[in-house]
């Protein structure tokens, strides 16, 4: 695992996908590839949290930039609130990709593995969309 | 420019399914050649670096595969790939 491959970050309104999907990804690509999950809001129910994503994003963060995959509508509103969070301008280097939670980040860390660029990584998952 | 091609027989029981895919598509990175792929028989290639576009053959087992690469080393892409291949993607099966 090297701190110069893109990190991909999963987050879903459940911590049981969320988790799933990084088991997956764990599972096909190896660990080769930084990647971190979470789901689930502070309650202990179904929701998602920017904090949590916040730091989801600090544990894989890469200069390389950081990958991440949401699933419902909150997820992608609660990703781009915990990437305006982040300090030093890191924001920049972070991007939500428009793909399919479990196949986008199967794909993506497959891309990240191989040293890919963030725009190539996002680039990757977002062609199953196409 | 070097120019290197071979074809493949899938003998992986499930096929070219997703972990073989993404084994195939690593290995593939790994060279600087242009390496493409397409199912025995059919028109059109697809780019083996492309994660996306190799899980799309959706290529059974008992089907064969062509391997096409160019660049310096496409001889060891070509090669390597096609090991690959034949030890079942280095799956237990």
């Amino acid at each position: 695992m090297t701190a110069d491959t893109v990190g991909i970050v999963i987050v879903s309104h459940s911590p049981k996908v969320a988790e799933g999907a990084a088991d997956m990804v764990r599972a096909m690509v190896g660990d080769g590839v930084r990647v971190a999950c979470c789901g689930g809001n502070p309650a202990g129910g179904l929701g998602t949290d920017a904090a949590r994503i916040l730091a989801a994003i600090e544990e894989v963060w890469s200069p390389q930039g950081v990958a991440v995959l949401v699933d419902l509508g909150g997820a992608e509103m609660n990703a781009e609130m915990a990437i305006e969070m982040l300090d030093e301008g890191r924001g920049a280097q972070v991007r939500v990709c428009n793909a399919p939670i479990v196949e986008g980040a199967v794909v993506a860390a497959t891309e990240a593995s191989a040293g890919s660029s963030l725009d190539a990584v996002c680039a990757a998952a977002e062609e199953l969309c196409q | 420019m070097t120019a290197a091609s071979a074809t493949v027989l899938i003998t992986h029981p499930t096929g070219l399914h997703a972990r073989p895919a993404v084994k195939l598509t690593k290995l593939a990175k790994t060279f600087e050649a242009a390496i493409r792929l397409r199912p025995d028989g059919q028109e059109g290639w697809i780019d083996a670096k492309s994660i996306v576009k190799v899980m799309g053959l959706k290529l059974r087992s008992g089907s064969r595969l062509e391997l096409a690469a160019e660049g310096v080393d496409a001889p060891d892409a070509v090669a390597q790939l096609r090991a690959l291949v034949e030890r079942n993607f280095d799956e237990n099966v």
